[in-house]
């Protein structure tokens, strides 16, 4: 890069600091419509601001694109971003990975344990449906994927994971009534550390919208993954792992 | 002669091997029942409400009378064998004492059997009535109000999660133009094992299916549709676990359209194949008696397959689709039959493509109402390229007669629909309808030309792969993976254990006056 800092936005000569937005209001399209849009544009830094189309949606809002300058300037020196551990990969990408790193498939188990009844997440991120437009990761050529479903016991994840020969196991846990869910994910990990030589133990990930993810050590867990979580994100996460694990090895 | 060229010969015998491979899996759904077949069932006899829990006593029902005789004698006759015993009248009240554990279940012989099969018939009929009554008055609000103007219908989305914010969505939409309105169903709803019960506020991505938000939801539409001068329909989803009982629902709230797929519960929600498969010929037979149009869903297969690699996996699958249906009873206008525009718009000649694809399942299937769905796997977020590849699925829509256009979102895979994007949606559709609405009249391609070309190969292509489905087994090729890249063996998934075998005896009294009509 440059040693240039400080940019503003491009329409079409440097430094003119031009945007365009497009919003609705809850307004019906008279001039008064068209003045509180002006009034918002102004609001958000665009001086002057020009509009350029209003158009009425149903009964009392209208529809409003803005062209306009921006006065405010972005510092490239001060941008921060948090930095992923692991790169986010296509689908085809992750074949591609486990295909040419591991060399055979990688197998995946996955089960919601303890008494929740709650699969949307473990649902969402292993099958094929998957969440937000995104397939789930029996939709990769190169994943092995068994959904155990709801009400695994630890012992029934723990045989399925050998009879598997699972590299990975991802665990959903929805359910929190008095922290059962921190409670089930430590009897699974220490049940997992116990069948296990700490070499062959299969990744441990576990998944919910209310765990900490700063927790895994304290859990036992390789990885902990909240809200929001995509397959994507996912199953980059067991490629990094799973294959910076075998080259350490 | 259609405007493809295409050889009768082959069409005749992709259709027969379509039949050839359909036929064991018809056997198969003959000759079992399930869980939610039999609540169905109850439904229709009126069996209505939920516990204080939530579970509905059809649930409850059904539960009590298998844990006392098993499920594959039907339950009709030990329920209704018990309500004459019992001497109650009412059937959800015998499915309460049941739950209390206050009575007992049996199969019934002799002249117990003939008059617990009377009084099961008497009920079921009933049950019956009520749907045929919602489909005349569905005939007679399309006469009163009008129809939609011109095909395709416009069908557009609504998926709040509160039935009460969806009413005025669904308004706002039908006013703005849109001829059917689906509610999009709250995620993980296929895969819970009853129906929820009640007006339901809170729904993930999505509104619950219930009796009661159907009703409401039916009931703003046609107050709309009176207004509007023009009846809007209402769609939502005969698919998941529940199958029968939603197709049953909607036959009696006067729903007019049901997402019922032969296979999409196996494939993308790994339910087990033999339960969707006895699922599914109950409910396209409920359907085809209440005047439902259903839709399949080969679009998705086109969301994990490649759209040009597998384009005759979706003409195999429109294929056994149309075999299910018509063995059920459904006629050729209640076949929306899907497919969809997702061949990737980087690849030469993607245009050209989709129209021989479009064109192809019209020419196939030239009278039934065609579910041509938008592009979705090709969307970025780039949301002025989005209207642009909308623009043009509009185009492909208007070019090749569809009959049911899903109106795509330029933000597809950004957020969930907002009022401007569904109006710049509407917009799109409207200029590409308006400025080439009549365009199919002049559109013919070139004989031996690119696009006649493409839909023979594609063809010959879905011969091909229904001739090895048909030398083995629909399910042996489901198990190995032959649709949308998912292997599903018969004996695996979701479901399995709500599914019996039939007994000597087993009698379903709505199947027996289904099939009888």
């Amino acid at each position: 890069m440059s040693g240039k800092t400080v940019v503003r936005p491009y329409g079409d000569t440097t430094g003119d600091g031009m945007v365009q937005v497009s919003f609705t209001l809850p307004v019906p399209h008279d001039k008064r419509g068209e003045g509180a849009a002006l009034q918002l544009a102004g609001k958000m830094g665009l001086d002057p601001a020009m509009l350029v189309h209003a158009r009425a949606m149903g009964d009392g809002f209208t529809f409003f694109v803005v062209y306009g300058r921006v006065g405010h300037l972005v510092d490239l020196a001060a941008v921060r971003v948090a930095e992923r551990d692991y790169p986010l990969l296509t689908a085809k990408d992750v074949n591609g990975a486990v295909r040419r790193r591991l060399r055979r498939k990688l197998s995946v188990v996955g089960a919601c344990i303890g008494t929740d009844a709650h699969t949307v997440g473990i649902d969402a991120i292993l099958n094929v449906k998957g969440v937000a437009g995104q397939k789930g990761l029996e939709y990769y050529r190169e994943l092995r994927v068994l959904n155990l479903g709801a009400q695994v016991t630890v012992p029934e994840l723990v045989e399925a994971a050998r009879a598997e020969r699972a590299d990975a196991v991802l665990v959903s846990q929805v359910v929190t009534q008095r922290d059962a869910h921190l409670h089930n994910v430590r009897e699974m990990s220490a049940a997992f550390r116990e069948a296990f030589p700490a070499s062959r133990r299969p990744l441990l990930v576990v998944g919910g919208p209310r765990f900490d993810e700063m927790m895994a050590a304290e859990l036992g867990v390789d990885r902990i993954f909240g809200r929001g979580t995509t397959p994507g994100e996912v199953a980059s996460y067991l490629v990094h792992a799973l294959t910076a694990r075998r080259a350490a090895a | 002669m259609g405007k493809l060229g295409l050889d009768p010969v082959t069409v005749a015998r992709a259709r027969a091997l379509a039949a050839e491979a359909g036929r064991p899996v018809v056997e198969l759904a003959r000759s079992h029942t399930t869980v939610s077949v039999e609540r169905a069932v109850l439904r229709l006899a009126g069996v209505a409400g939920a516990d204080p829990d939530g579970i509905p006593w059809v649930n409850r029902l059904v539960d009590a009378v298998v844990a006392d005789v098993g499920l594959g004698h039907g339950v009709a006759l030990p329920v209704f064998d018990a309500l004459l015993r019992e001497g109650v009248d009412d059937v959800t009240l015998l499915a309460q004492k049941a739950a209390a554990g206050s009575v007992r279940f049996a199969v019934p012989d002799g002249r117990f059997r003939t008059a617990a099969r009377r009084s099961a018939d008497r009920h079921v009929r009933a049950g019956l009535r009520r749907i045929d009554r919602r489909r005349a008055e569905r005939d007679r609000l399309v006469a009163r109000c009008g129809d939609a103007p011109r095909r395709p219908w416009i069908y557009l989305i609504v998926a709040t999660g509160d039935i009460f914010e969806d009413i005025p969505q669904a308004q706002a939409a039908a006013r703005a133009g849109a001829d059917v309105i689906a509610v999009i169903r709250s995620t993980g709803q296929s895969l819970l094992d009853y129906v929820p019960e009640g007006a339901t506020r809170e729904g993930f991505a999505g509104t619950y299916a219930t009796q009661e938000n159907f009703r409401l939801m039916r009931a703003a539409l046609d107050e709309t549709s009176a207004q509007l001068g023009r009846y809007v329909r209402l769609t939502n989803y005969a698919s998941g676990l529940c199958m029968p009982e939603m197709a049953v629902l909607a036959g009696l709230e006067r729903l007019d359209m049901m997402l019922n797929d032969s296979m999409y519960g196996i494939l993308f929600r790994d339910i087990n194949p033999v339960r969707t498969f006895v699922d599914q010929r109950f409910s396209r037979q409920v359907h085809a008696r209440a005047g439902i149009v259903i839709n399949t869903g080969e679009d998705n297969y086109l969301t994990t397959a490649d759209a040009v690699e597998a384009a005759h996996t979706v003409t195999v699958s429109q294929l056994l689709n149309e075999y299910f249906a018509h063995e059920a009873g459904l006629a050729d206008w209640q076949l929306g039959l899907g497919h969809a525009f997702e061949v990737d718009p980087d690849l030469p000649e993607s245009f050209r493509l989709e129209l021989a694809h479009a064109l192809l399942a019209r020419e196939l299937f030239p009278d039934a109402p065609l579910k041509w769905m938008p592009p979705t796997r090709h969307m970025t977020g780039d949301v002025f390229r989005g209207n642009l590849l909308d623009g043009f699925f509009n185009l492909v829509g208007a070019m090749t007669g569809q009959g049911i256009l899903l109106v795509g979102m330029m933000t597809e895979a950004v957020v969930t629909p907002w009022l401007s994007d569904r109006d710049i949606a509407l917009q799109n559709v409207r200029y590409v309808l308006g400025a080439a609405g009549g365009l199919h009249e002049d559109f013919v391609p070139a004989p031996g030309g690119f696009i006649q070309r493409r839909a023979d190969q594609v063809l010959r292509e879905a011969v091909g792969l229904l001739e090895r489905i048909a030398s083995g087994s629909l399910l042996d090729a489901i198990g190995d993976g032959t649709f949308g890249i998912m292997r599903r063996p018969a004996d695996r998934g979701k479901g399995l254990d709500g599914v019996a075998a039939h007994e000597p005896g087993y009698y379903n009294p709505a199947a027996h006056l289904l099939e009888v009509s």
